[in-house]
């Protein structure tokens, strides 16, 4: 065995230490899933064992569960069609684990550190479980955030642990717990200082040491009860409501954990893992898991390491940077920086405006440290970081500067010029616009190859994603220095080419400018945002609008219409704002009138004069409608998306659908705008496409670039896709 | 095929469905076995002419499970030659057995039939029988379930009814039933429950008043808000998105009763009636059941309606009374405003919200309503009806002889 080592001490309780070689932290493997039964097939037939105690050999904790990349590997060969063959390799790990649970002998597992996954349910099969004391250990199934059901026994096991109720958070939301609320959920029976771990576990096999899992004796009763008692019945009539309520149903993970709880209470313990095996595999052969774990997982770590990176710069170490603008962008982007320990000289037009600037910073800060999530000291050292200031002879000797003025040529060429005066030659100067094209901005520069556009989004704080836009004179080493920066505030990088919207505020707009056709055709508003919501989206079209600001909307179809003349496409709804901006004053959620009225209490609600400006024409519709609805809000997005490609704004399918999803919410059960694509199939979606533009207009008319992959049968992994290596 | 001819029908009162109602201390199967011994004594009945007895039972667990019907025919002391079988559409079942007796009567595999059927909302609550329309996620994801007050809440939303109609519904209901007993309409019908020694324990509907008001009505809470707030609001937007907010307004006030009662109604051909002495009271003259949108589920009865008058010809004009069971006050209104139906042709005797609903026995009582009614009021034709769970509706339409 590599992965297990095996010492029996003179009490005759066996340590079994879990150590996958050569990797920082323990996964399951294959092989590993293999030598689970040569373990047990070693306890049980050595006389001198009288039971064992598991653990990690890893510092880093005890087992981070299965490998998501080889599970992506694997699903070609289920695809295949052997559904025996799967079911057969995915039965596996529930077989090993329910070998180590029935092999007759105690086996307690002494759990040094998180224990995620494949790597809970390990423990799980155990007959008890001890926990170091440390709050920061995490147990969790978090299988579902990817699109997956737990498949190890974790639905089953789980649920008879807990109780249905309680268990569903962490079966369908992934979420983790500590050791302590663990103790009291029953989920383990101990938790004790870490250096006394393996101590009590081989305590309880030696004294207590009982090798019959609850279920398997005759008395057991699951907590608050199955499907058909009295109490439990609400659980399942509630819990199917509640998760059509969240999911809309579109995530095939949390109704399938749902569907395998439900089915696996009704049966004994072995029928029931065969019943999770088999609803595990239903979900991993679903578009949707293949689309979730490849982005949300997968890409998401690699993009995070930097993947898009031009080889050959030397790491660039951002140690300070100058934020030009201290508004609501600028004092994020201020914060997160000191977040990420880097000195940040914090600049606007007054000291006064510069000080308000960092009193956001301030403010978080206090709310972490009096909510005892952080240290006074370390927020006093956070703070001290960052030097409000009105004059920018401070730029000096910054590493880069993010310049996050007004959305205004004028205003952003001369703080432009200010602050490259005070620069090094090696610094970069980062312009944080959503809309001016980077090429144009650069004009203002006297170094344009160390000017290139980063673009944050709002909440600073709590968006992951940054936008980086090359200008057509921006170098590589510009990019990578950026990259460097990205990644060490912690944000997730993709890379861009200039364009008007560039790729992220260009699709999110096709999908508030669907609505407003929807709206434009006379469906009643409430069925364009109910839809719109039930597609995945945060928020539906219209509150989407109300959200950005119909002035804002109002001002941008304005200007380009003056930049792009006679190209300009004037359409129905455009109207139906310049009613609502320019008569009703109706400026969106900031001023409590827009799609809806804002009142001071309760929720928002349709403005009943809407009706006036866009009369309902169509007041119900039936589930084809739906669909149809539903199909209008994603393709048109997902079509923009593909003519970026086809127009080299963006050239990875990986950083076009992390893009998407953290970058404007795009319905995340897809796995981003390219992998809705490449799951439908390129010739459905442009035969689909071309149905649309029949119908509603060029907007959906699919671009050459579908069409010549569509007839060589490629997708977008496969043409622009960088071979993905398996995450460790 | 023959014609199938209603010779008699008979039904308990309604006894308030708690531990405080009168019907509570007698059981289900007494219930039912009652209804039976009515049948058969005061039509001088020679009970192994009976082919069959159907009845409906929507909760068939506990004393009310292993088949009550073939359990009750023996209790009577009918002939041991009676089969017996209970049945289950939900809201519908008395009215499907009064269908089933008839169907059998019709095709000819009976000559005499009772169709009826039995609840004890007291002594087996609703639900207690589980099903999996709402607690497997198979089914419950796929059909939007929605439970069925929040769907009566959304056809007041969709149809446009507020909370003052609704309620002005059952005032109304409630005046009717009030005035229908003082009357007397129903004592045709109704047999009074006898206890363990034999003493009437409830001779008269228990839930009857006619003082209601919309002053009354105005201090109820909507019943079903709460759980509408929590997820099945959502679930019903989900299906119907042209709702932007679910209007609640149903309450205990405006919905059906829960009550305990039996009902049977004798069915057979032309000729058992003569050879037996039996005089027809009634026709059946077409019955029809229909399955409709699940999550809105109860706006079964003006499709089933149209479907049923359809095959026999009939415009909604042509019928004479209609009977639709008050589930919810919005379910009757929505029917009436979808075929056009006045309100004084519909239950005009006052309904479910006043008499309450014995979930399995309401179709047959109903049946025994309209054959009332009809010979006192001398018209010709009636359409009975009903919602049913899971998006359905049962009609049946007769006729006087």
């Amino acid at each position: 065995m590599e992965n297990f080592k095996i010492e029996v001490d003179g009490d005759g309780i066996a340590l079994v230490t879990f150590d996958v070689p050569g990797r920082t932290m323990n996964t399951l493997t294959a092989s590993v899933i293999r030598e689970i039964g040569e373990v047990v097939e070693a306890i049980k037939t050595n006389d001198a064992i009288k039971g064992a105690v598991l653990t990690s050999g890893k510092t880093t904790g005890f087992c981070a569960g299965a490998d998501l990349g080889e599970l992506g590997g694997s699903e070609g060969g289920i695809g295949g069609g052997d559904l025996k063959a799967a079911f057969d390799a995915g039965f596996a790990l529930n077989k090993a684990f329910r070998a180590l649970e029935t092999g007759g002998k105690p086996i307690a597992a002494a759990i040094n550190g998180l224990a995620m996954g494949g790597g809970l349910e390990m423990t799980l099969a155990c007959h008890y479980r001890v926990v170091a004391d440390n709050p920061k250990i995490q147990l969790s199934l978090p299988e579902a955030k990817v699109g997956l059901l737990p498949g190890g026994g974790g639905t089953q096991r789980l649920t008879r642990l807990m109780g249905v109720m309680a268990a569903a958070p962490f079966l369908l939301e992934g979420k983790s717990m500590k050791p302590a609320e663990a103790l009291g959920f029953k989920v383990v029976h101990e938790v004790v200082p870490a250096d006394q771990l393996i101590e009590a576990a081989k305590t309880w096999v030696k004294t207590k040491g009982d090798p019959v899992a609850p279920w398997d004796k005759k008395d057991f009763k699951l907590p608050g009860g199955g499907p058909y008692t009295a109490g439990g019945s609400q659980v399942f009539v509630m819990g199917n409501a509640m998760l059509r309520k969240q999911t809309y149903g579109n995530y095939p993970a949390q109704l399938n954990i749902m569907k395998a709880v439900y089915e696996g209470l009704q049966v004994p313990f072995d029928a029931a893992i065969r019943i999770e095996t088999r609803y595990f595999l239903k979900t991993l052969m679903s578009p949707q898991a293949k689309g979730m774990i490849r982005t949300l997982f997968l890409s998401l770590q690699e993009l995070g390491k930097g993947s898009g990176r031009p080889a050959g710069v030397p790491h660039y170490d951002v140690k300070k940077v100058a934020v030009l603008g201290a508004g609501m962008m600028g004092a994020g982007i201020a914060y997160v920086q000191a977040m990420a320990g880097i000195e940040t000289v914090l600049i606007d037009q007054t000291q006064e405006a510069a000080d308000k600037g960092k009193g956001y910073a301030e403010a978080l800060v206090n709310k972490a440290v009096s909510r005892g999530k952080m240290t006074k000291e370390k927020g006093e050292g956070i703070l001290a970081l960052i030097h409000p200031t009105a004059d920018y002879a401070n730029v000096k000797g910054s590493d880069l500067v993010v310049e996050a003025v007004f959305e205004n040529r004028d205003v952003k060429a001369s703080v432009t010029k200010l602050a490259e005066a005070q620069l090094a030659d090696t610094a970069i100067f980062g312009s944080n616009t959503s809309t001016l094209p980077i090429t144009g901005l650069a004009k203002a520069s006297v170094r344009p190859a160390s000017f290139i556009g980063i673009h944050f989004f709002s909440p600073v704080d709590k968006m992951g994603l940054v936008e980086l836009i090359m200008g057509e004179e921006t170098s590589q080493e510009a990019l990578a220095k950026s990259i460097d920066y990205v990644l060490k505030i912690k944000k997730t990088p993709i890379v861009v080419n200039d364009s008007r919207g560039f790729y992220t505020s260009r699709c999110f707009g096709t999908f508030v400018q669907e609505g407003m056709e929807l709206l434009s055709d006379g469906y009643a508003p409430a069925i364009i945002d109910n839809v719109g919501r039930a597609t995945g989206m945060p928020r539906g079209p219209l509150e989407m609008h109300d959200d950005v600001a119909l002035d804002l909307s109002y001002k941008i179809a304005q200007q380009t219409k003056k930049d792009l003349g006679d190209k300009y496409e004037e359409r129905p709804f455009t109207t139906i704002i310049e009613k609502m901006v320019e008569g009703e004053g109706r400026y969106g959620r900031k001023n409590g009138k827009g799609f809806y009225d804002y009142p001071e209490s309760g929720p928002k609600v349709l403005w009943k004069g809407l009706a006036d400006l866009a009369p309902v024409k169509i007041a119900e519709v039936d589930k084809a409608g739906i669909e149809e609805i539903r199909t209008r809000l994603l393709y048109r997005q997902a079509v923009e998306a593909a003519r970026c490609f086809e127009e080299g704004v963006i050239t990875d399918p990986r950083e076009a659908d992390v893009g998407a999803i953290l970058g404007w919410g795009f319905a995340p059960w897809t796995g981003g705008p390219v992998s809705l694509i490449d799951g439908v199939g390129v010739a459905k979606f442009v035969e689909a496409c071309d149905a649309l533009a029949q119908k509603y207009g060029a907007r959906f008319a699919p671009p050459q670039l579908l069409r010549d992959m569509a007839a060589k049968g490629e997708t977008f992994y496969s043409r622009f896709g960088v071979k993905t290596k398996a995450a460790a | 095929m023959a014609d199938a001819y209603i010779f008699d029908a008979v039904r308990t009162p309604r006894g308030k469905g708690k531990k405080d109602g009168s019907l509570h201390e007698i059981t289900a199967l007494s219930l039912a076995t009652q209804v039976l011994e009515n049948l058969r004594d005061r039509n001088g009945l020679d009970t192994s002419k009976v082919d069959d007895v159907v009845l409906g039972c929507v909760s068939p667990v506990g004393e009310q499970g292993a088949d009550v019907a073939r359990t009750a025919v023996l209790t009577a002391d009918y002939a041991e030659s009676v089969a017996g079988v209970q049945i289950n559409r939900f809201c519908a079942s008395g009215l499907e057995a009064v269908n089933m007796a008839a169907a059998k009567v019709m095709s000819g595999e009976a000559n005499l039939a009772i169709g009826g059927g039995v609840e004890s909302m007291s002594r087996v609550p609703m639900g207690s029988d589980g099903g999996a329309w709402p607690t497997d996620p198979s089914s419950a994801f796929k059909t939007y379930f929605t439970p069925q007050g929040v769907s009566a809440d959304l056809i007041a939303t969709l149809y446009g009814f507020s909370r003052d109609d609704v309620d002005a519904y059952a005032v109304e209901s409630q005046k009717r039933a009030a005035a229908s007993w003082a009357d007397g309409r129903f004592k045709k019908s109704v047999i009074s429950v006898k206890d363990q020694l034999g003493l009437t324990i409830l001779d008269h509907d228990e839930t009857v008043r006619g003082n209601t008001t919309m002053q009354t009505l105005a201090s109820l809470n909507a019943s079903f808000a709460g759980m509408g707030e929590m997820a099945f609001d959502a679930v019903a937007q989900q299906r119907y998105p042209q709702v932007e907010k679910v209007n609640h307004v149903h309450h205990a006030g405006n919905s059906s009763g829960i009550v305990d009662g039996a009902a049977g109604v004798l069915i057979g051909t032309k000729e058992m009636g003569e050879a037996l002495g039996l005089k027809a009271r009634g026709r059946i003259k077409g019955m029809a059941s229909i399955g409709s949108e699940p999550s809105i589920m109860l706006t079964g009865p003006s499709l089933v309606t149209e479907k049923l008058l359809g095959r026999l010809g009939m415009a909604v004009g042509d019928i004479d009374l209609y009977e639709l069971n008050e589930a919810f006050a919005a379910v009757v209104l929505r029917m009436m405003q979808a075929l056009n139906i006045p309100h004084d042709k519909m239950n005009v005797n006052g309904g479910a919200i006043a008499m309450g609903h014995p979930l399995g026995a309401t179709g047959a009582m109903l049946v025994s309503t309209m054959l009332d009614e009809l010979e006192r009021s001398d018209k010709e034709t009636a359409l009975i009806t009903l919602c049913v769970g899971a998006g359905m509706g049962t009609a049946t339409v007769i006729e006087r002889v």
